[in-house]
């Protein structure tokens, strides 16, 4: 009797493998997957051509996502990983887990991209964000934004990407004069939050003028609420850029299916998901176009470090930045 | 002798064990992955940070608990029985939903600051070291409050007479009835407080005001995260149970049985002395009620609006909570008596620092620690459920057994001797000794670990597969995706199944108890 159980369970176990469609496990970020992101759109449309089944793993956020790769080294059942960003690209690829994908695909991307790893799918402008409404003249410049008695909030850029994205805007726009920068911004920081939501949210309460996120966040309130009081304040001396890109590892079991997920990544079937579930321009513009308000906020001025040189600014600017803060 | 305590004397040993590998095991695996434990000289300023924050929050809720809680047990009035119920309610608030709410309040745009400018006075910030202690009383002043009053109300009638006809003063009942009361309670309590202090993450980053408020935690953070340094993770992780095992220790040795003697379980309420105290009373209870309700309620305001078009997956991830809360509250539930039980027999340090450290773990050295040891053997996704189930055991248990000790060793000491000359023993013991007597603080505790189990992410980010969020998962994927009003109705939601749980338990306690 155990036994026929036994052989019973081991089948029901057995059967899915025996089906043979071959699984292409993607290990990503959180919100990626969530009902609310591309996750959803982008899986049911890659299903459509491959002839396999698309799985996500959710892994936390960005960071998270790098620190869950190292976890699991070469014994890793991810195949691709989707969702890190210039300033993970390096220290990713010196952890030699990833496999060059061999493809030269033309982009939007504002600044030249091309890395031997990693595929750009979506990328951004960092800005702050205000109320029209409640500033209708804001600020220009970080030197203008020190001096004002504006109260802003910002993230922890040593628990979430957009925080470490400010560091490195400050250092790419300042350079030396980043210490002074963020000493002059100390007073404006009402308070330093572990991840872009909790910003956000305190910035939607009222507990502050501006709050840290992209220039596509407005576009996000004018589509999905029709509230068009919401604005990105446009730095004159540009704004830092996020690009998120996506690698395969070079232990996948499943290296030409990762490799047509990753072309069909730069196709109309993902990118035209991009927009209105991530928040961010797609890397391939879209035939039918960006929606409504992705084009009322563009900066001049692109900036972004080589991700070498954000890896080495990283630990210098950390340590500038909580020297200015503490009070 | 050892035929009588057989079940126990070998239960809650076991189960202490499990507790401790718990602590110690994923501690273990990520110190050798990470090939040792180390420390950066800016780790000792957030440890410092973590300990001065924690032991304020802990002093401040325990201390104002008292008059709270003696507040409640000598007066009546219409809506007390609500008042003690509702004081569970701040407790069981998600740490990010719990500051917008104090937010509302305290916040630039909140009710005191709007009431200061309308008298032409300077606003008031919250964010600071003081704001992250206003968070932390307002999140376990209730706790506190309610652990409290389960002493005063445990007072035996008899003593009270007694005091009574010899006509002792206020201050002469503080000393020899209350004081020895509270002697006995409240290190326990701060010491639970001051554990969960000790971790606290969101509250202390989101309130602390910049980097200076940098907690042990936060820098566990980045020490897995940014620099994939697991050594020094698990060096401050260690840190961090060392604190933990230390705060365990001094409330053991602060802490001294009343000794009151059983009595015949007569009501009998202390006497409410009138005059002026009767009006403190009164105030005291008007600032508690006023200082726990009006965040709350905020809480309430903010997710009303978005209550008719929730989205779709709340519901089924309600379900998920729902059950995850109920099997692991039951778990607790066992496992806190057991061991509340064995250590009311006989004081043991052991099962002192098992049911204390757990809560002193790290969340993401625990969740890391547990995904290195069992990924070698099974899909960390098809363990998500199982694994969230047992680390909220191991993270409520703490809170339950507190509750339930002080009893359990009234228990032993009252009906001890008596039920083993009656020579009831096991199942029989349970049911028409300890269930009944314990049935009030069971109920309580059964209620705090379901809602803390539906509130708490835990380690589930490690483990989580594509179709197995929990309601705080996709609370947080909504704040994540712009959708803030969506959030707050599904926090909403997730309040009043967890208060609706809590209250399901604690008011069943008190039916049976009564």
């Amino acid at each position: 009797m155990q036994k026929q159980l036994l052989a019973a369970g081991l089948l029901t176990i057995a059967l899915p493998a025996m089906a043979e469609t071959p699984v292409l496990t993607v290990l990503t970020y959180d919100s990626f997957t969530s009902e609310w992101g591309p996750g959803p759109a982008v899986e049911k449309a890659f299903e459509a051509t491959c002839a396999c089944d698309l799985q996500f793993v959710p892994a936390g956020d960005g960071a998270a996502l790098l620190a869950r790769i190292q976890l699991e080294g070469a014994a890793s059942d991810a195949d691709v990983v989707l969702g890190l960003d210039t300033s993970l690209i390096s220290a990713a690829a010196d952890t030699q887990l990833f496999a060059p994908h061999g493809k030269n695909p033309t982009t939007n991307l504002p600044v030249a991209f091309a890395d031997p790893l990693f595929l750009p799918f979506d990328w951004g402008w960092f800005a702050f964000v205000h109320d029209k409404t409640r500033l209708p003249e804001p600020p220009t410049s970080f030197e203008s934004l020190a001096a004002s008695d504006l109260k802003i909030v910002i993230q922890d850029p040593r628990s979430s990407t957009p925080g470490l994205g400010l560091l490195l805007w400050v250092k790419a726009a300042q350079g030396d004069r980043a210490a002074e920068i963020w000493k002059g911004l100390a007073d404006n920081i009402v308070t330093v939050t572990p991840g872009w939501s909790e910003a956000y949210g305190l910035f939607l309460e009222g507990e502050a003028d501006m709050v840290l996120s992209y220039t596509t966040s407005p576009a996000y309130h004018l589509i999905a609420e029709s509230d068009d009081t919401k604005a990105a304040a446009l730095f004159d001396e540009g704004h830092y850029m996020q690009i998120e890109v996506a690698g395969k590892l070079a232990a996948t079991d499943q290296p030409e299916l990762a490799d047509r997920f990753l072309d069909f990544m730069l196709t109309e079937g993902f990118q035209a998901a991009i927009p209105q579930t991530n928040w961010m321009y797609p890397a391939v513009t879209p035939a039918a176009g960006l929606p409504e308000g992705f084009d009322a906020f563009r900066p001049a001025k692109s900036l972004l470090l080589p991700p070498e040189e954000a890896q080495a600014a990283r630990d210098a600017a950390l340590a500038e930045w909580q020297a200015a803060l503490a009070r | 002798m050892a035929s009588r305590a057989r079940p126990l004397s070998l239960a809650a040993p076991a189960l202490a064990a499990l507790l401790l590998a718990l602590v110690a095991a994923p501690l273990a695996a990520v110190a050798w992955r990470g090939a040792g434990l180390s420390l950066g000289p800016a780790d000792w300023a957030a440890v410092r940070f973590s300990a001065t924050q924690a032991l304020l929050s802990a002093v401040f809720s325990t201390l104002l608990a008292i008059p709270v809680a003696r507040a409640l047990a000598r007066r009546s009035f219409p809506g007390r029985g609500l008042l003690i119920t509702l004081m569970g309610a701040p407790f069981l608030l998600p740490a990010v939903v719990a500051v917008l709410g104090l937010l509302a309040v305290f916040g630039r745009s909140g009710l005191i600051n709007g009431a200061l400018t309308a008298l032409g006075l300077p606003p008031v910030s919250i964010f600071g070291l003081h704001g992250v202690v206003i968070a932390h009383v307002f999140l376990n002043l209730p706790l506190a409050t309610r652990m409290i009053l389960q002493g005063w109300l445990a007072l035996p009638a008899e003593r009270i007479r007694l005091a009574q006809s010899l006509g002792f003063t206020p201050r002469e009942t503080f000393r020899h009835l209350e004081w020895p009361m509270l002697r006995e309670v409240a290190p326990g309590i701060a010491l639970v407080i001051l554990v969960i202090c000790l971790t606290s993450f969101a509250v202390v980053l989101t309130l602390g005001g910049g980097p200076s408020a940098t907690t042990i935690e936060l820098a566990i953070y980045q020490a897995v995260r940014f620099e994939f340094d697991l050594s020094r993770a698990a060096g401050l992780a260690g840190v961090q149970v060392a604190l933990g095992a230390a705060a365990a220790l001094a409330a053991w040795t602060m802490a001294r049985p009343a000794g009151f003697g059983a009595g015949l379980d007569r009501k009998l309420a202390l006497t409410a002395p009138g005059g002026w105290r009767r009006g403190l009373d009164g105030l005291v209870l008007l600032l508690a009620a006023a200082f726990l309700a009006m965040p709350l309620w905020a809480v309430v305001l903010r997710g009303l609006p978005g209550l008719a078009e929730l989205p779709a997956p709340v519901l089924p991830a309600a379900g998920r909570s729902v059950l995850v809360a109920l099997v692991s509250a039951s778990l607790t539930t066992v496992a806190a008596l057991v061991l509340a039980l064995a250590a009311a027999r006989r004081p043991s340090p052991t099962i002192e620092a098992a049911a204390t450290l757990p809560l002193a773990t790290s969340g993401l050295v625990l969740g890391t620690g547990l995904f290195l040891l069992l990924r070698p053997f099974v899909s960390p996704m098809s363990l998500a459920l199982p694994v969230t189930v047992l680390v909220n055991m191991a993270l409520s248990l703490p809170y339950l057994y507190r509750i339930l000790l002080p009893e359990a060793r009234a228990l032993q000491a009252d009906y001890g001797r008596l039920a083993d000359s009656l020579a009831l023993r096991g199942l029989a013991r349970l049911r028409w000794l300890v269930l009944p007597r314990l049935a009030r603080p069971l109920g309580f505790g059964a209620g705090i670990a379901a809602a803390l189990s539906m509130g708490d992410l835990g380690v589930i980010a490690l483990f989580a597969g594509e179709r197995q969020a929990t309601l705080p998962l996709v609370v947080q994927q909504l704040t994540g995706a712009y959708r803030i009003e969506a959030a707050a109705s599904a926090s909403l939601v997730l309040v009043a199944l967890s208060f609706a749980l809590f209250w399901a338990c604690d008011a069943g306690g008190r039916r049976a108890g009564a």
